[in-house]
């Protein structure tokens, strides 16, 4: 369940990619946190991958999740 | 695994007022499903909360937390997803959602709350997410360096221009009526900030774009001249809706789209209630929406332990107006 390549693509103003962020702690799965206030280099990448310029933006081994869509990624994280 | 799909009560929304409402009903041993897109609904986006009981000061997302903690504490089933559909059945109510589940229960309570009013213009909703944003604190920092417009001219308007000012080359704000609604100490600040473009007397009619947006067309209403302005962002301040297109057939709304309800929260449909900013109840705060949510599982229980006798709904409480 660990194994997962998780990355979250978030601001820190957001409340939803804190939501998100605590529910993967809670979840006990690890994860990348990818500033995209700051980071040019991560948001042109959420760009390209999700199509969206909104956060959060949260990839599970591929699958991309736009915003925090607990059931899709409750259903990622737990396959 | 089969789902359980049948319940004593299902709670639409999980801001405070569902919130609440699932922890009275749970207490009552009520078997309880919230269907909810979110937790906290608008008190996630509430920056300082000062006024609610038993906290001095504590942020609208901590609030959140708080209560979401309150509520997992409780054997309450939560599915997130929103319906997109209430209709009455014989043995109560169907909610259809929007991922094409069916749930059925005995009561209701409509606790859906207001999200962002829209523009309703061509490519808005093709450009969610894609340069259209209702949240300026969450994204805003996203279009640093970039051509942005605020359309809005309240408080929130300025509150989203007032951040983007300083990230941002331009900033246009684009409001239809004369002049701008927001507070003087606001409005003074963007006009000082020598990068803030105020369009009054404008409409946005059309936003555009390829993968992203790039431009919007505008036009002044006093000169009827329509123009297209260059922007990356679109940061839409005009307000809130309530959240009640799935029962906009169903139950009697008013002007603003809210529900009905009388002191009791209850609608005229036996078994239905409704909590929080969705009605017309015309304080729009946390605590009270919270209240509204006891007051409606409350209610929800002494109706669901009288069926099926309980068919006089007109004399079932007492709301002297």
């Amino acid at each position: 369940m660990t194994d997962k390549n998780i990355t979250v693509y978030s601001t820190p103003t957001c409340p939803y990619c804190r939501q998100a962020k605590e529910f993967l702690q809670e979840r006990g799965v690890a994860f990348t946190d990818l500033n995209v206030a700051t980071d040019l280099e991560a948001r042109n990448a959420m760009v390209q991958k999700s199509g969206q310029l909104g956060v959060p933006v949260i990839e599970v081994d591929g699958n991309i999740v736009i915003g925090f869509n607990k059931s899709k990624l409750e259903e990622l994280i737990s396959q | 695994m089969a789902k359980k799909i049948d319940y004593d009560l299902i709670i639409l929304g999980a801001g405070p007022a569902g919130m609440t409402a699932g922890i009275y009903a749970a207490r009552k041993q009520l078997d309880t499903l919230i269907l909810t897109g979110d937790i906290g609904g608008q008190a996630t986006w509430s920056a300082d909360v000062e006024n609610y009981l038993g906290y001095i000061y504590i942020s609208g997302p901590e609030l959140v937390r708080k209560f979401e903690e309150h509520l997992l504490k409780f054997p309450v089933d939560i599915e997130y997803t929103r319906a997109a559909k209430l209709s009455q059945i014989n043995s109560g109510f169907r909610v259809d959602t929007e991922d094409g589940r069916v749930f059925t229960a005995k009561s209701v309570i409509v606790a859906t709350g207001k999200s962002p009013r829209m523009l309703n213009v061509p490519g808005e909703k093709e450009y969610v997410a894609k340069g259209v944003t209702y949240c300026a604190t969450c994204d805003g920092p996203l279009f640093a360096g970039k051509n942005v417009a605020v359309v809005g001219g309240g408080n929130s308007g300025l509150d989203a221009a007032v951040q983007l000012m300083k990230i941002c080359p331009k900033v246009y704000i684009i409001e239809a009526t004369e002049r701008l609604r927001a507070d003087a100490v606001l409005v003074d600040r963007v006009r000082a900030s020598g990068n803030v473009d105020i369009l009054t007397n404008t409409l946005v009619k059309s936003i555009h774009g390829n993968m992203l947006v790039d431009r919007i067309t505008v036009e002044n209403t006093s000169t009827g001249e329509v123009r297209d302005i260059s922007v990356e962002g679109v940061f839409v301040e005009v307000g809130l809706a309530p959240n009640t297109d799935f029962i906009k057939d169903l139950l009697p709304l008013n002007e603003y789209g809210e529900v009905a309800v009388d002191c009791a929260g209850r609608t005229p449909i036996p078994g239905l209630y409704a909590a929080g900013d969705v009605t017309i109840d015309p304080e729009k705060q946390i605590i009270i929406a919270a209240g509204d949510g006891a007051k409606a599982a409350l209610g929800a229980y002494s109706y669901l332990v009288r069926l099926p006798s309980a068919t006089d709904w007109s004399t079932e409480a007492t709301c002297e107006t």
